[in-house]
């Protein structure tokens, strides 16, 4: 049963992110919408993980605003992330969906249906025993959208899921995306993938040196790129 | 214990003199070791966690207590614990409990020392994690505690092999009464005073075994929980 | 996780449980005694015979006898065993024990290297230590205000040897350590050493040491037995440690003490009914 959205939208309202002085995210100006998934793509040090990490409200910036559903300094109660690099509990597979729900606080006796139902939305179904470290690339990062699926989250963030994942991982991963999008989940993902990129966004989110450029409508993106740079990037020619 | 015997005889014969020095010996350790991680692993997950003016100095003083001398320990335990000194009517001094006071004194900083590096090192890996998950602190903790647990065993045998091989405090605190506060190190400190050095060693050997029992059975529960849970 | 930490603490809880618990009512005292008593295996040999007699447990804290008189100053024992007959009347004198009760004596014997390089071997004790310091023969002195400490000062006084001033040197080494750690490092150093004889007797390590100077009347070591005031403290469990008090110095306690030999020989001469002793 889902409840009324209360974080969406996210809306990022002229955040700059500083480390070391250098400018992270420059005044960047975000909606981000109920419906089909965001996906942020841009060359490696646009911004994409901070933008998501701000979003998510990990990262507080130093300068602008985040609100969710219009209020600030929400927790991210209804809200999960999935990092490029999860860090896995050190316990068994069933243990790490466990862990979400109750700190998301389900009650205990619901455990044992919901760790059976995330094990096989994500695809790892039998594999609840096994340590959590000793999984496989592709099955740790699985059970990372398990785990954060398990907080019955209305925004799911994505860190570039299926970087350093063979062809058949992420399939496997961009099925279980897709599934959940469908289930009304709103994904903000990033990629250097543009075939990904395409195959799963609904809009799509172009940064570069810590500024979004555009933010459009998949098909519009890839057909009458706005900018120059999206261009370039569409081109395979815009590195950094 | 008769003071012909070879130390391997009264091993052999299970001499119930030895076995009660050497069973005294476990418990005051390992009564030591507990109550100093009820000390110390809370103290040392708090420094790992929390940022506060002074921090710094705070762990290195926890890094120098680690090398506290068991005789400076002893004397003073000992003056706190006398008839004349201000707990003296709890009329612990000579006894077990007093040893383990002792060790527990030396044995806490250790324990909070190595926890605070190991917990520190795993929340530096969880704490985006257990952001993003939305934990409290007080479930952090618990948390890094829980998952470092195969990490902590080493740091509580590494207390427990200070309170072990330890005779400065507890020989001055338990007086090394026979059949009473004699542990293995205040017994060997005993026999090598009455020039009996082959017993003395043989003490020696015998503690050292149960060392390295100890250690072997913390190290296969290790393995046998890495494998199920790692 | 808050139930784990529970039972770290249970645990914790148990393991000091199953140490033996002290309490007031148990029958037992504390007596501080010096290195000599303990390592000459004197106590092992009378204390059983008083438990089964009276129940009464005796805990045998050994310590050098100014260190064991420190301890009853403090009430940290119901009594005190010691041998330097003028601070035990300083002890009794300053109100920190009841009465003085002599027990036995036994007597120092001076140990050295068999070749007996300093040529000190013989019945008395004072040509002994003349000849050592003659030599600059290596010394080693207890150094830790025992009773065996002080009997050897009061040696060298008598012989006017200043060991603490003019007469110091690399020869006179002071350890301040117990008698046997005393005895070892004059085996292995091979050096001269003032013992007593029980420790000498029970002791294992000689290596090329043996007695170079014994039955001189200067050698004799007076034990005595005091009772750690009550008025001083209350906590004193003076039933008890008058009981031992009675026991040691009864014909029964007197017999035990000079039952007890190593190798055929006797190591401590009971004189409680000895007046004056």
């Amino acid at each position: 049963m889902r409840m009324l959205a209360f974080d969406l939208p996210i809306v990022l309202h002229d955040i700059s992110v500083f480390a070391r002085n250098v400018a992270i995210l420059d005044r960047v100006q975000l909606d981000l919408m109920p419906g089909a998934p965001t996906v942020v793509i841009g060359p490696n040090g646009a911004g994409k993980t901070t933008l998501l990490r701000v979003a998510m409200g990990l990262v507080a910036p130093a300068g602008g605003q985040v609100t969710w559903g219009g209020r600030s300094g929400v927790p991210p109660a209804r809200r999960a992330i999935v990092f490029q690099r999860p860090v896995m509990l050190r316990r068994s597979a069933a243990a790490n969906i466990e862990y979400a729900l109750s700190s998301a606080g389900v009650a205990r006796r619901e455990w044992p249906a919901r760790v059976e139902e995330l094990l096989s939305i994500v695809g790892l179904s039998g594999l609840g025993a096994r340590p959590a470290r000793r999984l496989s690339g592709g099955e740790q990062q699985r059970l990372a959208l398990a785990r954060a699926l398990a907080r019955d989250p209305e925004v799911l963030f994505l860190d570039e899921p299926t970087a350093s994942l063979d062809p058949a991982a992420t399939k496997a991963i961009e099925d279980v995306i897709r599934a959940v999008a469908a289930r009304n989940i709103k994904v903000v993902m990033s990629t250097h993938d543009l075939g990904e990129a395409r195959r799963l966004a609904g809009e799509i989110v172009l940064m570069h040196r810590g500024r979004v450029l555009e933010s459009t409508p998949v098909a519009q993106f890839f057909e009458s790129p706005k900018s120059q740079e999206a261009r370039r990037f569409i081109a395979g020619d815009l590195l950094v | 214990m008769a003071h012909e015997a070879s130390a391997l005889q009264l091993v052999l014969s299970a001499d119930p003199a030895l076995m009660a020095i050497v069973w005294l010996s476990l418990m005051i350790s390992m009564a030591a070791v507990a109550l100093a991680t009820l000390i110390g692993l809370p103290v040392g997950a708090a420094v790992a966690l929390t940022r506060f003016p002074g921090r710094e100095a705070v762990i290195v003083t926890l890094n120098a207590l680690m090398g506290l001398p068991p005789v400076v320990v002893g004397l003073a335990v000992y003056l706190l614990l006398s008839r004349s000194g201000p707990l003296g009517s709890w009329g612990l001094l000579f006894t077990p409990k007093a040893m383990v006071i002792a060790q527990t004194i030396l044995v806490a900083p250790i324990i909070a020392a190595l926890a605070r590096q190991t917990i520190e090192d795993l929340w530096v890996e969880y704490r985006d994690e257990l952001a993003a998950l939305n934990v409290g602190p007080f479930r952090r903790v618990a948390t890094l505690i829980w998952d470092a647990r195969f990490s902590l065993i080493t740091v509580l045998l590494a207390g427990f092999g200070r309170a072990a091989a330890e005779v400065g405090a507890i020989i001055v605190v338990g007086g090394n009464i026979e059949g009473f506060t004699r542990t293995m190190t205040t017994a060997i400190a005993l026999e090598t005073s009455k020039g009996d050095l082959p017993l003395a060693m043989g003490l020696g050997i015998v503690l050292i075994t149960i060392v390295i029992l100890v250690n072997a059975l913390a190290w296969t529960a290790r393995r046998a929980g890495e494998r199920f849970a790692g | 996780m808050q139930t784990r930490r529970t039972l770290i603490a249970l645990a914790a809880a148990a393991l000091l449980a199953g140490i033996p618990a002290v309490s007031a009512q148990d029958k037992s005292i504390v007596v501080s005694s010096t290195t000599s008593t303990q390592d000459s295996g004197l106590f092992g040999h009378i204390l059983p015979l008083f438990k089964a007699k009276t129940g009464i447990d005796v805990k045998v804290v050994s310590q050098g006898t100014g260190q064991a008189l420190d301890t009853g100053r403090r009430g940290d024992a119901d009594v005190v065993f010691v041998h330097a007959k003028s601070q035990e009347e300083k002890f009794v004198a300053d109100g920190f024990g009841v009465k003085h009760f002599p027990v036995m004596y036994n007597d120092f014997v001076l140990i050295g290297p068999k070749s007996d390089p300093a040529g000190a071997k013989g019945k008395d004790i004072v040509a002994g230590l003349k000849a050592i310091k003659a030599k600059s023969a290596p010394f080693i002195s207890r150094g830790d205000r025992s009773g065996t400490h002080a009997a050897e000062l009061s040696l060298w006084k008598i012989a006017a040897i200043d060991v603490a001033g003019s007469d110091k040197g690399p020869w006179y080494k002071e350890i301040g350590q117990g008698m046997g750690v005393a005895l070892n490092t004059a085996s292995a150093s091979n050096s001269y050493v003032l013992a007593d004889r029980g420790t000498w007797l029970s002791f294992k390590n000689r290596g090329d040491l043996a007695i170079v100077v014994e039955g001189d009347n200067k050698l004799f070591n007076q034990y005595g037995v005091i009772l750690v005031n009550p008025a001083k403290h209350p906590h004193v469990k003076k039933d008890f440690g008058q009981a031992f008090i009675e026991w040691l110095t009864s014909a029964e306690g007197q017999k035990a003490i000079a039952d007890y030999k190593i190798g055929g020989q006797q190591l401590f001469f009971a004189n409680a009914s000895v007046p004056g002793a």
